[in-house]
């Protein structure tokens, strides 16, 4: 059966992504979306240990990741429609209403 | 068997990351992401969790990635015009570095030869007697019931937020 680090590099793989794309990208939308990759490298981790400690107490938590996720995505999608009426973009760096 | 299935959706879900950072349209971004996650949906049913597969695929192919679409398309975004990768050296060189530092400490830590700690009673044919779901269930409305129902809150929290946030004005 394939082994636990197989399952651990993979997620540790797409988390690496997931920086990529939130230090990278300048759409706050695609920002979002990146947090979301991470946030599922590290459910994969989850499930995989709860697979191979025989327990299932990981497989609770992904609910939990998921649900703090979704709303997450709720809230967020809404600042960024919020932002997005005010200063008719959602590239990050031309929001800076904070610097002053 | 087993090892051609895992490196199947690995490979689809490496990639479909990747891509999904490497594609200036955000449309093309959601639609490998949702790639990316029926793949991690394979994966979990690989690792024995059906239930968590297809809650998955409900809560982030069905709910999240169409609200990301229809938001996407609510906007009328542009793609950048600039490759995202190639305009950014600092950030890529962060994620490279991290990359590299987590899976060094990987290969160090844990690699092929991790000790794993103490088993816990559900291994696999224990929850494929009983059930993944029914294991699961039991579990959650247990052990995890005071924190299930916190759930409830942050989701009535999430709700009243979003709307209150992307209401035009506040009466």
């Amino acid at each position: 059966m394939v082994p636990l680090w197989a399952y651990l590099f993979l997620s540790a793989f797409l988390f690496a992504v997931g920086v990529v794309g939130v230090a990278t990208r300048r759409n706050a939308l695609v920002i979002f979306m990146s947090i979301e990759l991470m946030l599922n490298a590290v459910n994969l981790s989850f499930v995989a240990f709860a697979r191979f400690l025989h327990s299932l107490d990981g497989q609770v938590f992904v609910f939990f990741v998921m649900t703090v996720a979704a709303a997450e995505v709720a809230v967020g999608l809404a600042i960024i429609i919020a932002i997005f009426r005010n200063a008719e973009t959602v590239n990050v760096d031309e929001v800076h209403l904070l610097k002053g | 068997m087993e090892w051609v299935l895992f490196l199947i959706f690995a490979l689809v879900a490496a990639g479909a990351g990747v891509g999904m950072v490497l594609q200036r349209s955000p449309i093309y971004s959601a639609l490998c992401l949702i790639l990316a996650l029926f793949a991690q949906a394979g994966l979990y049913v690989l690792l024995g969790a059906e239930l968590i597969a297809f809650v998955h695929i409900f809560v982030y192919a069905g709910a999240i990635m169409v609200l990301f679409l229809f938001v996407i398309m609510l906007l009328d975004l542009r793609p950048e015009d600039r490759s995202p990768v190639r305009s950014n050296p600092v950030g890529v060189s962060v994620g490279l570095i991290l990359a590299g530092l987590l899976l060094a400490e990987l290969a160090l830590g844990v690699g092929p030869h991790i000790a794993l700690g103490p088993r816990g009673a559900y291994d696999f044919e224990t929850v494929r007697a009983v059930g993944n779901t029914q294991a699961v269930g039991r579990i959650l409305f247990r052990e995890y019931l005071i924190p299930f129902e916190l759930t409830s809150v942050i989701l009535l929290a999430a709700m009243v937020g979003a709307m209150v946030l992307a209401k035009r004005k506040l009466e």
